[in-house]
């Protein structure tokens, strides 16, 4: 990180003697041993030791620590499961990490009104389990949701394989509670279809911890419905299989999840699952289809038909709930398989028009050579979001450096097609540089005055999710001085 | 109109002081605070951008009418899912600023769940672009949905791009003879169950109930749920759409969003229930109204009234000093003058 953002000069003891007048023992830590754990997230390339880790367990504890950091002037992170994929929740080093892990309570699981109160420390997944008897379910499903929390969720406006027909995060919850940095409980959202004032539930959802702290959601739970099927289909060009896509779209389908992986990302799974993938195919897609039985059938008879005009040389439908989760196994594994081939992986997150697939696959490959690093690609097809999973080693000098300029590049090319540097993943410390590619100066200075009317002094997640002028200037520069120019398609003399 | 025109009528009364008034087609002219501020008429900003359908998305000026924008989609078998009312040629800017959505909400969302971007004029007269045309995107904060419901009090829209759907295969219309209990009953019990159910209005013992999906679903579920089979039923939508159905007619209109399962608040003048129980409509003014919509887990927006009512009533639920406080920082951060459509949402800003 060359450019700095805002300092801190955080006094250690007075900060620590403070937390102590407020939390229990075993809810503070400061032990560098104890701290430790929480030096990264799930993007483990971004590393920094925080002053001390809070672990309330109640809402009042919550409300003090901000209230305390606020008055000394510390930076707050709050921290989930710590999943996350753009180091999020990455402490600051002059800072405290809130963890909300205690808060993990399911409050309430209402048939009725299919909705359910929990804590934002509950594990996505467990909302599912807990509605499940009432034939419910949580629908946004993040591949980390046996692990990744609610808050975490909000935070990051998570998605899942099956939001283009069910919506992220900010589709399925219905109300948060928040506090800010001054230690103030808001209300948003509520139980009832809408609220008065401003949507601050769709400002806050997504926005990265940067804006308060959630100590409670009410999220919607949907029918689960009574069966599901999928097509998996093969393809020998991967643009053939980017215009199957959207052959099924034009055709007035939205299947419950459309995902699709390339060459290198099914030769990576197949011998970790046997899935039953054709591993000659240049591309193959998943095309789910849920719904009442009949609905069913309708569907999956009409997706046949579509991808079979779009050239599929290869077309099986699962028929069993057995063989469904075998072809969808293979993709849901493709990021620890391909950590079974690699050191070490890079995961991206660009979205992208479906229609510029091709071309953006035509770009990695040639990028691969460029950079000498392999890289396998997994596609969320349905709606756009590509995860190119670069291949490296970090403890070869220089990989790592490589691997980030690929990955760069893939995000300024994603902005350059039409699309975003994220999907779903945030932007965090990691792809800090490129907003400053997707955004251009006033409404990098709009999201500030956003974020101050929350957050004044700057203290929930600082050096996060927006970068600071300084810093786009300084990366302007750092752009040219690499050689790495924002119009690659441009001739260069 | 072009943008250029909008963006130096913003810049001169920004610098006279002078507060603006932003108007599409007027269709809502009757929704929100009382008017007040000199006429910026954007009406003429209109023309569909770009449409693609295999991406699912549209972009168009905010002044294009509904009407352009669905006749463009019909055509390639697509619509707007959230099914906004159009009253009197509402435009595409009018119909995010209010955040209006119709009868198929509870199905498919609200305005706000379909915005994917958009390009605003703030109170500086800056031209602001959020978002874009992919469907998952959460680089920076997610403006373009806060600006749904806004009521043109953050900046002037000039662009919006909204998701689309493709229109459903089968669709058919069940009527059923009930009362206020029985229809909240059936219709949360309805709500648990995976049936493709678009769209309800209940008014005067009669329960409408639209089914929408797959030919196989719709037929089952019309198998499942009995009923009487609606003769032409999109004459029916339309008015519950369009609010010239006879519940909506009086001149005091109270609109409660309320949890689905929320019990009758006990309240004389129920006229209709819509989106599955969580939208109730009521004529008459009411003291008590705003009262027993918080007791339910809601709020009341006294939706339509004469002019001497709304001078002395919000229109919307007052909020809480802490909210109100965020809110007007939050009004300050796009238009520091306080120019744009002031008093429109609230009084105070």
């Amino acid at each position: 990180m060359t450019a700095r953002d805002k300092e801190f000069n955080t006094d250690r003891d007075t900060l620590i003697r403070r937390l102590r007048n407020i939390l229990p023992a075993h809810c503070l830590l400061c032990d560098e041993e104890d701290l430790r754990p929480y030096e990264c997230d799930g993007l483990t390339a971004f590393r920094e030791l925080p002053l001390a880790v809070c672990l309330p367990e109640n809402e009042g504890q919550v409300i003090d620590v901000l209230r305390t950091c606020h008055q000394l002037g510390v930076p707050v992170v709050a921290r989930g499961a710590g999943t996350g994929l753009s180091g999020g929740a990455m402490p600051h080093a002059q800072g405290v990490v809130l963890s909300l892990a205690r808060f993990n309570r399911i409050l309430q699981v209402d048939r009725d009104s299919r909705t359910a109160i929990v804590q934002p420390g509950v594990r996505n997944l467990a909302v599912s389990e807990a509605a499940a008897p009432y034939g419910l379910y949580y629908a946004p499903d993040p591949s980390s949701q046996i692990a990744c929390t609610l808050g975490g969720n909000v935070a990051e406006n998570s998605g899942g394989v099956h939001c283009l027909k069910y919506g992220l995060t900010v589709h399925n919850v219905l109300r948060i509670r928040v506090v800010s940095i001054e230690g103030e409980v808001f209300e948003i959202g509520s139980a009832a279809p809408d609220s008065p004032g401003y949507d601050l539930l769709a400002l806050m959802i997504g926005s990265e911890g940067l804006l308060g702290v959630v100590t409670e959601v009410t999220v919607k739970l949907v029918p689960k419905p009574e069966l599901a099927q999928v097509v998996m289909a093969s393809f020998d060009d991967v643009s053939k299989a980017g215009d199957a896509v959207a052959a099924i779209i034009a055709a007035g389908i939205i299947p419950a999840g459309l995902e699709m992986m390339d060459k290198p990302a099914t030769a990576a799974v197949e011998p970790f699952v046997k899935a039953g993938y054709d591993l000659s195919a240049e591309a193959i897609l998943l095309c789910e289809s849920d719904g009442t039985p009949e609905e069913v059938a309708e569907e999956i008879a009409h997706v046949t038909e579509v991808l079979t005009r779009a050239g599929a040389r290869d077309l099986r439908v699962s028929q069993s709930e057995a063989e469904r989760l075998k072809f969808w196994a293979g993709r849901k594994a493709a990021f620890p398989a391909v950590g079974r081939i690699t050191p070490d992986y890079y995961c991206m997150d660009g979205t992208i028009p479906r229609k510029r697939l091709a071309e953006m696959l035509a770009a990695i490959a040639q990028m691969e050579q460029k950079y000498g690093l392999r890289c396998a690609n997994v596609f969320h097809a349905g709606d756009g979001n590509l995860h190119p999973l670069i291949m490296y080693d970090a403890s070869k000098p220089g990989d790592w450096e490589r691997a980030e300029a690929f990955g760069a590049e893939i995000l300024e090319l994603s902005v350059a097609l039409g699309g975003s540097i994220t999907g779903e993943h945030g932007v965090g410390i990691e792809k800090i540089n490129q907003m400053c590619v997707q955004y251009a100066t006033p409404e990098l200075e709009a999201f500030r005055r956003v974020k101050a009317a929350f957050d004044e002094a700057g203290l929930l997640n600082p050096g996060k999710a927006i970068p600071s002028l300084h810093r786009c200037a300084e990366y302007g520069r750092m752009h040219v001085h690499h050689g790495e120019v924002k119009f690659p398609e441009l001739e260069r003399f | 109109m072009t943008l250029e025109q909008i963006v130096d009528a913003v810049r001169t009364a920004h610098d006279s002081h002078t507060p603006l008034r932003i108007r599409g087609a007027g269709s809502k002219d009757f929704y929100g605070g009382v008017l007040a501020g000199q006429v910026l008429d954007v009406a003429g900003h209109r023309g569909i951008v770009a449409y693609e359908p295999t991406e699912l998305y549209l972009t168009a000026k905010a002044g294009t009418p509904l009407v352009e924008i669905e006749a463009a989609l019909a055509e390639q078998g697509q619509m707007l899912a959230f099914e906004p009312p159009h009253f009197a040629g509402a435009t595409l800017g009018g119909c995010v600023a209010a955040g209006l959505s119709g009868p198929r909400r509870m199905q498919a969302g609200a305005v706000r769940d379909f915005v994917l971007g958009a390009k605003l004029v703030d109170g500086t007269g800056q031209v602001l672009n959020f978002g874009g045309q992919v469907m998952k995107n959460v680089a920076g904060y997610d403006v373009s949905r806060l600006l749904a419901g806004s009521m043109g009090t953050l900046g002037v829209l000039a662009e919006v791009t909204l998701k689309v759907l493709p229109k459903p295969v089968a669709e058919t219309t069940l009527v059923f003879a009930c009362d206020e209990g029985e229809a909240l009953r059936s219709l949360n019990a309805w709500g648990g169950q995976p049936l493709p159910v678009s769209a309800s209005f209940w008014h005067e013992g009669q329960l409408w109930l639209r089914l929408s999906g797959a030919a196989a679903a719709v037929a089952a579920a019309r198998r499942t749920l009995g009923g009487i089979v609606a003769v032409d039923p999109e004459k029916h939508w339309i008015s519950v759409r369009e609010q010239t159905h006879p519940a909506f007619a009086g001149s005091v209109l109270w609109r409660l969003a309320v949890p689905t399962t929320a019990p009758s608040p006990g309240l004389d003048g129920l006229r209709a229930i819509e989106w599955g129980g969580g939208l109730r409509w009521y004529a008459g003014e009411h003291e008590a109204i705003r009262g027993a919509a918080a007791r339910a887990g809601g709020h009341a927006t006294l939706y339509r009234a004469p002019e001497s009512l709304r001078c002395r009533e919000d229109a919307f639920t007052p909020l809480s000093p802490a909210l109100l406080a965020l809110h007007r920082r939050l009004k300050k951060a796009f238009d520091p003058k306080g120019i744009l459509n002031p008093g429109r949402l609230y009084a105070e800003f």
